[in-house]
């Protein structure tokens, strides 16, 4: 079989799967977050922390919560991978040094999952499960949380109450993402994936040199690391190593968990708001610019691979070009950062694309719920400037988008770009930071920016060549993830605050309708214009020139 | 807009560039900062390149506050010839013992009565509470034919500054000298109380944002640039600033919001806050006095009826005679009806109408008949179907059973039936038909509602008719609903209904009693000719008292918001061509394969970067009289509207760039120095 029409085959399932999970889990989701009862083990975990499950929260209240939650699993965190050498299953890791622990727990509370060590080896199988992999549930559920909020703002009216984001956590976890990551863990082990808790191995590989084999609880945190879009491998080599991803088809099914919950929460929103239609708008944008991102992608490493060099540089020989640009494209569009092969090696147009889809803010279609809210707000952003045009106060799902609302979105859309570009110049302008830099010219600018593009859009995947393992770069990097984590959340949640004040307002042959094509295509043009156009000088000097020259 | 209103607007324009000013307009600020920092290099380091983008710079500035001093000359030379009419007057004041006292008019308090006699000047705004006189408001309305005022009703509001042609009246002043109605239009056409309205500040706040994303751009582009090897000239970094952040919607803005109240005055309609001419434009509820907006005014005779055995002539001939002598609008269509179908000849031919002594009798409200006896006799009745069957059935006479049938049958189609009987001599009087009154739609009301409907606004008719009348003018207007017997609480609590469901509803109207209404409606529009606290509680005035102008007021509204939006996204669109311009420019220096973006063939790296701050500029002065006109408005529905302006301004915003910022280019290359 050639390698086009395997790859083509993949892509073709894929897509059908997709299609097949998209309406029952959206729908499932949709349940979750509308049921009125508790399930036993959900009441006994309200009853354990003092929760009120019926209580409900005003976005101030909603937003505290959110935040509270994330800083005291960072200090947990980053309590465990410090003191993990007196924890018993340390297997020999030493922890990580003070400002590598932080990046490491920020990392991973952020949804982030940027490794500034190297996992296998700065992690033993204690942290990597009772740390990371809880903080692998816990961030994707408080994505989605975050995501059901704003759906709640705008599907709701004249009221302060926006859901309880204990209730919303918990709920996430033990009905969305435990059931399927044991499915999709079980899978995974069936197929190759190892999961024990051996002993490091020894072996003396051909080539003489001796080389420790460690094992660990791989399946469960793979399924994990894909489904809530985090994308810290167990591993250094991620989803390239053999023990996280075998073959080409836990390779599928990786990339089909990474994007089954993105692609299915369009679902979830046009269900709640009462309008289906409106979901499919926004899996039109989040559908568009992934399609997009994949065929540029699979295009550039394809034409790269009749060249002299080949495209192979960094790529594994099991899954071949098509495979690795399908991951590489799925994974930087849905704040995942799992890797299956170098995206360093990619040509300068294939590494251009995959940078772009972070830069874009993650929408394409976006993390476990970031990339929902993300979409939201650029439905906001193309509504308050193509409304005006119909004559009317803009308004969305007949919220009006005011003064307050306005200005919750664009400050927004402010946060990533300003840490992106400020990182980025700043580590350029600075002799340390630019020494630890593998490569240089137009190659060396592009992983500088694909660093902190990574880091404040929390997707996590390095470009690699890169030495980012020093104080400035673990702790600029920190404040990144941290802050364009947790800015936009709170952003978010205020904006359904004042959303869900309002009183909705009839739709008539005078409101612009926000389900037609017309309206996706404009999704699209404000996607990349206000987005992409931030980033455009800065790309020029990197992969553009790179690629130009 | 004319060469010479612009330059009119300079000396103001350049008084404009005050700091304080510009600093109103945030991304105005911004480039008002980087002329001054591109004046400082130049002068430290003069070259052509630096001295041309300082020099567009300042014009960028300049331009944006030419389009706002342009907007705002159009209401000063509107508020130079109301304030001529604001002269000094001498008020004749009432004393508590009635006699007459001289004061001047800015010496006059709330409450004080003054008497105006013809050919003097109304001192200051009130109700007249005495008399009734015709007065001249041509000053505030330009309409020269005079309007009758009078005490009590809805007509007792006069307006200081207008002038009495006739008799003599007594007003009390309602307002305080210096905040009369003059005074507000004045300030409201000169914008001196213009303050942001709310979708203003909105996309202020968005614009402003931008702006910050594109610093931020530009600021981390410097070590960027640094690290490539090609670091740049402060001046070229400011070039490209200038360029990115939106600054035709910037300068435009305000302009565009002036010009939108500015249509308004130009329609004799004041509003009283920018806020409500944007709400106009976001109203979906329309709520319509049916007389004098859907109707022409009153009833009219539309068909004679007559009973088996009597001609129709006969019917009409003794109609008309019965109707001669009557003053009311219904009255005299009867007349007309009468002498259309007829001619005059054939009616008065077999009458005694000259025969001197006819007497007209006259409609009371008790007997609900009007007529005509004649010396010989003979009487003629004409009235309402109970009045004059019972004056029939009074003299004896039977009323054939079908009258009351069709009666009944105009009455119920909602028109309104007259009955006419005769009486000759001392015989019984006989019926001889029925006059039909009819409610006439004005011309081109359907047409208007059914555009109103594809615009997504719901219209509800408001009458004091009973249903059955309501509801056959309503369906043959084409309204899609309407208050019968409405009263002014029906009224409020139809407001409520629409308010409480997320409408938002505009209304007219004109006495005391629709006060509360017009407060609570979202757009109120009050009659000029309306009572002093109709039109204080309005958040508009009509001048020409002109209900019907209520669709033009909301057509206006939304020209208003669509010429921002169309404007914005045309300056956002425009991004894509400059960076097409300035980027390679800047850095195929050191990466030679960057020439490939520059698609457009521009000369040089300077002719480029200088192109593309002049074509920023340029538009501004070239988008002017758009802002001030509005873009073209054709109501339809959102989704077509939005199609056509997608593609004229968001469409239209990324190619037209490249074409200007290439033809500018051929002239700048001329330039020296641009190599």
């Amino acid at each position: 079989m050639s390698e086009t029409l395997s790859g083509l085959l993949t892509l073709t399932v894929l897509l059908g799967l997709l299609a097949a999970t998209h309406a029952p889990l959206g729908g499932w989701m949709a349940r979750v977050f509308t049921d009125d009862k508790d399930w036993r083990v959900e009441r006994a975990v309200y009853r354990a922390v003092g929760v009120n499950p019926r209580s409900e929260q005003t976005w101030r209240s909603y937003a505290v919560s959110v935040t509270a939650f994330s800083l005291v699993s960072i200090v947990v965190l980053w309590a465990m991978i410090v003191l993990q050498k007196h924890l018993p299953f340390a297997q020999g890791t030493s922890g990580m040094g003070r400002s590598t622990a932080i990046n490491t727990a920020v990392s991973f509370v952020t949804n982030t999952n940027w490794q500034s060590y190297a996992g296998e080896v700065g992690t033993g199988p204690l942290v990597q499960t009772l740390g990371l992999t809880i903080q692998n549930f816990a961030s994707a559920a408080v994505g989605i949380a975050v995501a059901i909020v704003i759906i709640r703002g705008l599907a709701r009216q004249q009221t302060h109450e926006l859901g309880n984001f204990w209730v919303d956590l918990v709920r996430c976890i033990t009905r969305i993402l435990l059931p399927l990551a044991a499915i999709a863990a079980v899978v995974l082990m069936a197929a190759g994936v190892i999961q024990n808790l051996a002993e490091p191995m020894t072996i003396h590989s051909l080539a003489g040199a001796d080389q420790q084999l460690r094992g660990g609880l791989v399946a469960s945190q793979e399924a994990i690391k894909e489904l809530g879009t985090n994308g810290g491998g167990y591993f250094n080599a991620n989803s390239a190593h053999p023990f996280e991803n075998p073959n080409a088809f836990t390779n599928l099914l990786e990339i089909f968990l990474l994007l089954v919950i993105p692609f299915a929460l369009p679902r979830t929103y046009g269900i709640m708001v009462g309008d289906r239609r409106q979901g499919w708008t926004l899996l039109g944008l989040a559908g568009a610019l992934w399609g997009l991102s994949v065929a540029l992608t699979t295009w550039a490493e394809v034409a790269a691979s009749s060249g002299v060099a080949g495209s192979m540089e960094g790529k594994e020989q099991r899954f071949g070009t098509w495979a690795s640009t399908l991951f590489a494209a799925s994974t930087t569009g849905t704040s995942t950062g799992a890797v299956n092969s170098l995206h360093e090696s990619y040509s300068p147009l294939g590494g251009g694309v995959i940078l772009t889809n972070m830069a874009l803010g993650e929408i394409g279609p976006g993390g476990t719920g970031s990339g929902l809210y993300g979409i939201v707000i650029v439905a906001i952003i193309t509504v308050f400037i193509a409304g005006l045009m119909v004559g009317r106060t803009p308004e969305l799902l007949g919220k009006h988008i005011g003064r307050r609302e306005i200005t919750y979105a664009a400050l927004y859309t402010v946060v990533t770009p300003t840490l992106v570009l400020a990182g980025a110049g700043a580590s350029l302008a600075m002799s340390g930071p630019k020494s630890t830099m593998l490569s240089h010219g137009p190659h060396g600018l592009t992983e500088v920016l694909y660093a902190y593009a990574s880091a404040a859009n929390n997707n996590g995947s390095a470009f690699a060549g890169l030495g980012a393992d020093n104080p400035w770069y673990n702790l600029t990097l920190t404040v990144a993830m941290f802050v364009g984590r947790f800015a936009p959340m709170i952003l978010v949640v205020a904006l359904a605050g004042s959303l869900v004040a309002q009183k909705k307002r009839p739709a008539t042959a005078g409101t612009m309708p926000t389900h037609t094509p017309l309206f996706l295509g404009l999704l699209i043009g404000v996607a990349l214009i206000i987005t992409g156009l931030t980033y455009f000088p800065a790309l020029s000097l990197g992969p553009i020139a790179e690629a130009l020259s | 807009m004319t060469f010479n209103s612009l330059l009119k607007a300079l000396p103001e324009s350049l008084a404009k560039l005050d700091p304080r000013h510009v600093f109103r307009s945030p991304v105005i600020f911004v480039v008002w900062v980087g002329s001054i920092l591109t004046t400082a290099l130049a002068v430290v380091n003069p070259s052509v390149f630096t001295i041309s983008v300082t020099i567009w710079l300042w014009l960028t500035v300049l331009f944006a506050n030419v389009a706002e001093a342009v907007a705002e000359g159009r209401g000063k030379a509107q508020a130079a010839s109301l304030r001529a009419t604001r002269t000094e007057t001498v008020a004749r004041r009432l004393t508590r013992t009635g006699a007459e006292e001289q004061v001047p008019g800015t010496d006059l308090r709330v409450g004080d009565r003054v008497v105006v006699e013809a050919g003097e000047l109304i001192p200051g705004d009130g109700d007249v509470i005495e008399g009734v006189a015709s007065v001249d408001e041509s000053a505030i309305t330009g309409e020269s034919a005079p309007v009758i005022r009078e005490s009590g009703g809805d007509r007792s509001a006069v307006t200081g500054g207008t002038t009495v042609l006739s008799d003599r009246i007594v007003v009390q002043v309602t307002t305080k000298p210096g905040e009369s109605f003059i005074d507000r239009m004045i300030a409201l056409v000169e914008g001196a109380e213009r303050q942001k309205t709310p979708n203003e500040i909105a996309l202020t706040i968005l614009l402003t944002t931008l702006t910050i994303v594109f610093l931020v751009t530009v600021l981390a582009l410097q070590p960027f640039a640094a690290y490539s090897g090609k670091e740049q000239p402060v001046v070229v970094l400011v070039a490209l600033l200038v360029c990115l952040i939106p600054t035709t919607i910037g300068a435009l803005l305000s302009a565009i919001g002036i010009a939108g109240m500015d249509r308004l005055v130009q329609r004799n309609v004041l509003a009283m806050s920018g806020r409500a001419v944007e709400a106009a434009g976001d109203v979906s509820t329309l709520l319509l006095d049916k007389t004098g907006t859907i109707t022409l005014g009153n009833r009219r005779a539309t068909e004679f009826c007559a009973l088996p055995g009597t001609r129709t002539l006969e019917l009409a001939r003794a109609s008309y005679a019965a109707s001669l002598a009557d003053r009311t609008p219904e009255g005299r269509s009867i007349v007309e009806l009468a002498t259309t179908n007829h001619g005059v000849e054939d009616l008065t031919s077999e009458t005694t109408m000259e025969s001197a002594g006819a007497e007209f009798v006259k409609f009371t409200a008790q007997t609900r008949m009007s007529g005509v006896d004649y010396p010989s006799g003979a009487q003629i009745r004409k009235g309402a179907a109970s009045a004059v069957t019972a004056w029939v059935r009074e003299s004896g006479g039977t009323v054939p059973a079908g009258t009351m049938a069709i009666a009944d049958g105009i009455a119920g189609e909602g028109a309104t039936p007259l009955v006419v009987a005769e009486r000759v001599g001392s015989s019984p009087a006989q019926v001889l038909g029925v006059i039909r009154l009819k409610d006439v739609v004005k011309p081109g009301m359907v047409e208007r509602f059914d555009t109103l409907r594809a615009m997504g606004i719901r219209t509800v008719m408001i009458t004091g008719d009973n249903r059955l009348t309501a509801q056959s003018i309503a369906r043959e207007a084409g309204v899609d609903d309407f208050l019968a017997e409405a009263t002014p609480e029906d009224k409020m609590r139809l407001i409520g209904e629409e308010q409480s469901g997320g409408r938002l509803v505009a209304m007219t109207g004109d006495g005391t009693n629709d006060a509360p209404a017009l407060a609570k409606a979202d757009v109120g529009v009050a009659m000029n000719t309306g009572t002093s606290a109709a039109k204080e509680a309005g958040n508009m005035v009509d001048l020409d008292s002109d209900p019907t102008k209520l669709i033009e007021i909301v057509a206006i509204g939304k020209q208003l918001l669509i010429t921002r939006g169309a404007l914005t996204t045309f300056s956002i669109a425009n991004d894509v061509a400059k960076y097409f311009a300035i980027i390679p420019a800047m850095f195929v220096g050191v990466f030679p394969g960057l020439k490939a973006l520059n698609i457009m063939g521009l000369h040089s790296p300077e002719s480029a970067m200088l192109s593309a701050v002049i074509f920023n500029a340029l538009i501004i002065i070239a988008l002017i009289p758009l802002a001030l006109r509005g873009v073209r408005y054709t109501p339809s529905g959102a989704a077509a509207m939005l199609r056509r302006n997608l593609l004229v301004y968001g469409v239209g915003g990324i190619v037209a760039p490249f074409i200007g910022i290439k033809l500018i280019d051929l002239v700048v290359s001329l330039l020296p120095g641009m190599s």
